[in-house]
């Protein structure tokens, strides 16, 4: 397996794909060429990155009005009694 | 109603479907967040983040009694999501968006971005995380990504849909969405090793063996 080749087959080796030709081949490369070994660590540091951040939050005044929608669709929906029970 | 506080996503969800409002609110408190997030990683407004997210969870309560699984719920939502933003975007009529659904060469594994700045990172990803500055960070290097690489890394990545639930939510192949995500891993690999990497150990970019 050759550089071109082992960025091609990336996503499976990442992804933990049950490929283990592909994984035998791609970790003999790694093993002999240390910048490839970064590249696939600053991948999985990226994807690790992006997974761990912060979710957005709802703006206050949206939450409110999505909370009154609804509400509004699930009386149509069950009927008053779901939300108001005597 | 003391005890939804405990209820498992699977009680919530039955209580649901008979009509109890307040284990549907509880069921969807956490995917709140991650739909409107989508929308706007998706859009970059606001305002259509939010009409996305209404009609999502509106949407939810109309086929509610459909759900026999809660484990299919957030997929479900993020499904449904795409779908409407899609739609946003189409209306913006933007030229991005014709890129979006055009199959091009880029679509294909030639000539993929080389990695050119190649340095382990001086922080792990959680230590990074913990920085003040870090989502606007991360925001700035998605929104460097064109829609088609970024709403496909978004749903993979971000979200953690497979590549058949990310193909399906964006009307794409499953081999389409494989080579789109390769190619937004490799961009974003540049940025943030550019941002975090060492340049004192930095590797050189032009090596290639057998």
């Amino acid at each position: 397996m050759t550089c071109e080749e082992l960025l091609k087959a990336l996503n499976d080796y990442v992804d933990g794909a049950e490929l283990n030709e592909i994984c035998e081949e791609f970790a003999q490369h790694l093993a002999g060429c240390n910048p490839c070994q970064v590249v696939v660590d600053n991948i999985r540091q990226t994807i690790a990155l992006f997974h761990h951040g912060k979710p957005y939050d709802l703006p206050v005044a949206f939450q409110d009005a999505l909370q009154g929608t609804l509400k509004a669709k699930w009386m149509e929906k069950f009927g008053e009694k779901s939300i108001n029970p005597d | 109603m003391a005890s939804q506080n405990i209820d498992s996503a699977a009680e919530l969800l039955g209580k649901a479907r008979t009509g109890d409002f307040a284990a549907f609110q509880l069921l969807i408190e956490s995917l709140q967040p991650r739909v409107y997030g989508l929308a706007m990683r998706m859009l970059r407004s606001t305002h259509d983040a939010e009409d996305v997210t209404q009609q999502t969870f509106v949407a939810l309560i109309e086929h509610i009694d459909s759900f026999r699984e809660e484990s299919s719920l957030a997929t479900w939502l993020l499904k449904i999501a795409t779908n409407f933003a899609l739609k946003i975007l189409r209306r913006r009529k933007t030229v991005s968006m014709s890129s979006f659904s055009d199959i091009t060469k880029e679509d294909s594994y030639g000539d993929l971005p080389h990695p050119d700045f190649i340095a382990p990172w001086t922080q792990t990803a959680p230590q990074i995380a913990e920085r003040h500055e870090f989502q606007v960070e991360l925001e700035r290097a998605l929104d460097g990504l064109d829609e088609k690489y970024r709403s496909v890394f978004v749903l993979r990545d971000i979200e953690q849909l497979s590549v058949r639930d990310t193909a399906e939510a964006l009307g794409l192949t499953e081999s389409t969405v494989k080579v789109r995500l390769l190619r937004a891993r490799l961009m974003l690999r540049e940025e943030m090793t550019r941002r975090f990497g060492d340049p004192e150990q930095s590797l050189r970019s032009d090596h290639n063996h057998e």
